[in-house]
């Protein structure tokens, strides 16, 4: 192709097009090579609550004073509502959450064998609501939803991160392609700030190296508590690339990808975020 | 919504110095903001916040809009007798919540 190109400009002209490429492709080379340092190793890693100011620490620590708590309330509420025409509330079949859900959101998004696919803790809730109680499924983002989805999560506290399941592999896969791939008007991908450039400052933000381990979380600048779908929605929008519809597989492959990227690290949901 | 989450030590020794913490769950519309189509959000916050201590009052606080949604509030008393706190928070549209807490003072 480039010699098809190159043959139609005049000789003097192609040495300079030559030239060119080959600045072109050295440019491209120097400066995408800091996008290419790989992985965060396992003994960097760490949870944004560490780059937090003291007084932001001491609210998420502290359960009277964490407001995700009043979302967890809310959600052991609704876990002993019985809803919907099978009349069944989230407690006749699953029981005491404190035990049966202890861990579960440390593992999740999970393989379902029946949809093939990984599902995140908030589909499951509405998988469970559709299927076995046969009520409506509830709103991304709703109070209800969020309020069931961090009571669950909420179980987990301090557990570590599991990411082990081999069904997995193809979709942690997937969205790593998303994690690693430039998009937007910008021109960005995740790698660019969460791998190579964590730590340092972004309008006077330090940068997170974006592990989902306290999801969902309260963020001070939501002024609510929100998913993980809504923080990469953010950082899309941020990005000026185009976000997903709440759902999509695209995001459910980077909440696996992204939690397989922090597998071992602990579980703090409901955490508290500037 | 759960409504309020409040801090009160269970026990305590005479002349102590104790902190009290309340948050109460609520959205704090500012009344400044407008919808997609230009029509202003009506103001709804919480403007007011009363503490008492055995039906004494011994700290209150006037909010404005400034302040975030679910206000945190925290300050500090001297533990002088068992009892009561009653916490009342009262705000726009007729919003009113009550909460209380009990302490033993040895």
């Amino acid at each position: 192709m480039a010699a098809r190109h190159g043959s139609s400009l005049a000789p003097g002209h192609e040495r300079t097009f030559v030239r060119l490429v080959v600045m072109v492709v050295v440019a491209l080379f120097t400066t995408t090579i800091p996008g290419l340092t790989g992985d965060i190793p396992v003994d960097k890693r760490r949870s944004t609550y560490e780059q937090m100011s003291a007084d932001t620490k001491a609210m998420q620590d502290e359960d009277t004073a964490n407001p995700g708590m009043l979302w967890v309330l809310d959600g052991e509420l609704a876990w002993r509502t019985r809803t919907g025409p099978a009349g069944r509330s989230c407690a006749d079949c699953h029981g005491e959450a404190s035990s049966t859900m202890k861990g579960v959101a440390a593992r999740y998004p999970a393989f379902d064998p029946k949809r093939g696919a990984p599902v995140d803790i908030e589909e499951r809730i509405n998988i469970c609501r559709t299927e076995h109680q046969r009520a409506p499924a509830l709103a991304f983002e709703s109070n209800e939803l969020l309020a069931l989805s961090v009571y669950v999560a909420r179980q987990s506290r301090g557990m570590p991160i599991e990411s082990s399941d081999a069904r997995l592999t193809p979709f942690i896969s997937a969205g790593r392609d998303i994690f690693e791939r430039r998009q937007g008007q910008l021109n960005l991908a995740c790698v660019h700030c969460h791998n190579d450039n964590w730590g340092q400052k972004l309008a006077g933000v330090p940068i997170p190296q974006g592990h989902p381990t306290g999801y969902p979380l309260y963020r001070l600048e939501w002024q609510t508590l929100g998913s993980l779908q809504r923080r990469l929605r953010n950082c899309l929008i941020g990005m000026r690339a185009e976000s997903y519809p709440y759902g999509a597989p695209e995001y459910v492959a980077l909440e696996t990808f992204l939690m397989w990227r922090a597998r071992g690290m602990l579980m703090e949901s409901p955490a508290v975020r500037p | 919504m759960a409504s309020a989450l409040i801090n009160v030590p269970a026990k305590a020794k005479r002349g102590e110095i104790i902190a009290i913490k309340t948050l109460i769950s609520h959205h704090m519309e500012t009344g400044f903001r407008h919808t997609e189509t230009g029509v202003p959000i009506p103001r709804d916050i919480v403007t007011h916040f009363v503490a008492t201590y055995n039906g004494e009052e011994i700290f209150s606080a006037r909010l404005y809009p400034a302040i975030a949604a679910n206000p945190f509030i925290t300050f500090s008393t001297v533990a002088t007798e068992s009892g009561t706190f009653e916490f009342n928070w009262t705000g726009d549209n007729g919003f009113a919540a009550t909460e209380q807490a009990k302490i033993v003072v040895e």
